[in-house]
């Protein structure tokens, strides 16, 4: 089993010493899906974007590894950074329609990257495309190749960002969220072609989301994260079944179920809440010295 | 009976077919609902992206045009009442916004938001209003000073609850209101919310594409579908044993937090 992605306690800090990501360690392998869950403002999407190297300016990785594939990124030049991580990982991203440019054609943006980062010829790559068109379900490839990203639904956007993620045979992809704008019938459909696409391409994938009950579906080990700092690792089964953190419990207690209107919905209980930021408090002043 | 509903239409104008000169053909957005919401009861509605649930509600405030068909509110017809004739009945039905972000004014005061309304309305005392308003979502007095984006989500979801409730109104419509909010604000928002049901004795009309968050809340629920209702009824039986095909593939199609759940 290789890891395509191990991150060694990397730390993120805004300018001005706030860490954003507190000491985080995390391994993708092969065929593997490894879930990111927390709360808004949690530093999720921030794991995926350090490893992609899209931080906002205003956040510095002050410590740690981000090995990718057996390399440590972040001791490469800038410019060697930017092939190894264009070579070796890819994002679906959260919303389909911003991550689309609208005044150009769907053929293009699939090709591009694989033209212009990758070097292949038009033809391969419009091949490519075609092909990774139909194994995500479009019906009529040669036609939606021609549209423009309003002329098609939400989930035909998603899907035409999933084949676009998957065109250059990356080892990592990293999911932001791919479902979050997609009504939950829709949902499903776009959670079974990642799972499958996934499996058969032997993808690592590192999937970024809030829904527990996504979770549940498609990943195999996941991270919760609280402020920036993974408060429990697990394998997935062993999570839904015996959470040990007290915060992924109460995690857990206020995803509502429709099976189980009486016993679902309370808020993370303070108690937690306090004991969890205590946690980190005294992991920063650890830090510190 | 809160409302009655009775063959409600209402289409739109599809721009993007317009042609450059003329009219722009319509689209049937509701295509003639009948329903009921008798007083007191939480109504849920649900149905997929462009089912027409939110439609369905802003033609219910008369916020949208019907463009045939009866509403029917607290035992008068609304549905072509002038703006002039609505107005009085106006403050007696409100809304609380999906995104509180982009319906909270950024340059007001919490306070200042919660009290416009009654304001517009001539209402007297706008403190003490406002004040019991925060208190009855929660939020201590002093939240009142502060603007907008410097709540949390689930904070600015409560001052649009309280901007909703000070009026005193008999109905609220609440459209996905807990959509853009974490789990554990989710379990807050949605506890208040049955909580002010109760204790002021409101109808409320709760539209989401949740399932669970319905079922946790309502008590009748409304299945829409392409601008039709497929199905509709207490929510316990509904539950139980879902008649339309559509419902049945909604419940299917909810991931639950729970490995074992056959989801194919």
């Amino acid at each position: 089993m290789t890891a395509y992605l191990s991150i060694r306690n990397l730390t993120v800090t805004l300018t001005g010493g706030t860490p954003i990501l507190r000491n985080v360690s995390l391994d993708v392998v092969a065929g593997q899906v490894h879930g990111l869950v927390g709360e808004s403002g949690a530093g999720k999407s921030m794991i995926g974007k350090a490893v992609l190297g899209t931080l906002p300016r205003a956040l510095t990785i002050s410590t740690g590894e981000i090995w990718l594939d057996g390399v440590n990124i972040l001791t490469l030049r800038a410019s060697q950074r930017r092939q190894r991580i264009g070579a070796i990982a890819a994002l679906i991203p959260q919303d389909p329609l911003t991550a689309l440019n609208p005044s150009k054609r769907i053929g293009p943006q699939i090709t591009r990257r694989l033209v212009d980062i990758l070097g292949w010829s038009k033809q391969v790559a419009t091949a490519r495309a075609l092909d990774l068109l139909a194994e995500v379900q479009i019906p009529d490839p040669v036609r939606v190749m021609r549209t423009y990203p309003h002329e098609l639904s939400g989930g035909m956007r998603q899907r035409i960002l999933i084949a676009s993620a998957f065109a250059a045979e990356p080892k990592l992809i990293i999911a932001d969220e791919p479902t979050t704008a997609l009504d939950v019938t829709v949902q499903k459909q776009i959670l079974r072609l990642i799972s499958d696409m996934q499996t058969r391409h032997n993808t690592a994938l590192l999937f970024v989301t809030h829904d527990l009950g996504v979770v549940s579906k498609v990943c195999d080990t996941l991270s919760v994260l609280y402020a920036g700092k993974v408060v429990e690792d697990a394998r997935m089964y062993r999570f839904f079944m015996r959470p040990i953190h007290p915060y992924s419990a109460a995690l857990l207690a206020a995803t509502p179920t429709y099976t189980d209107p009486t016993g679902s919905l309370t808020p993370v209980p303070p108690k937690v809440i306090k004991a969890v930021e205590q946690e980190i408090q005294e992991h920063d002043m650890r830090a510190r010295r | 009976m809160m409302y009655r509903i009775n063959n409600l239409q209402l289409s739109l104008p599809d721009m993007t077919r317009k042609p450059l000169l003329g009219a722009a053909p319509r689209i049937k957005i509701l295509k003639g609902l009948t329903f009921d919401l008798p007083k007191g009861e939480v109504l849920g509605i649900v149905g997929g992206s462009g089912s027409g649930k939110s439609t369905l509600g802003r033609a219910m405030l008369r916020l949208l045009e019907p463009t045939g068909g009866n509403i029917e509110f607290d035992g008068t017809d609304i549905t072509y009442l002038s703006e002039n004739q609505l107005r009085p009945t106006r403050k007696r039905f409100q809304m609380i916004f999906q995104d509180p972000m982009s319906s909270l004014n950024p340059r007001r005061r919490v306070g200042g938001i919660i009290a416009c309304p009654l304001r517009v309305n001539g209402m007297d005392n706008l403190d003490t209003r406002v004040t019991e308003a925060l208190e009855m979502v929660g939020l201590p007095n002093h939240f009142g000073n502060r603007y907008p984006h410097e709540l949390s989500g689930g904070q600015r979801q409560r001052v649009g609850i309280a901007r909703a409730i000070a009026l005193r109104p008999d109905f609220i419509l609440a459209d996905e209101i807990v959509s853009g909010l974490d789990v554990s604000s989710q379990a807050q928002v949605l506890n208040l919310l049955e909580n002010l049901v109760k204790e002021l004795g409101l109808t409320l009309a709760f539209i989401s594409h949740d399932l669970s968050v319905i079922r946790r809340l309502c008590t009748r629920v409304l299945v829409l579908h392409q601008g039709v209702i497929v199905e509709g009824g207490p929510t316990e039986a509904l539950f139980a044993s879902p008649r339309a095909a559509y419902t049945r593939e909604l419940l299917n199609a909810i991931p639950l937090p729970n490995p074992y759940q056959r989801w194919a």
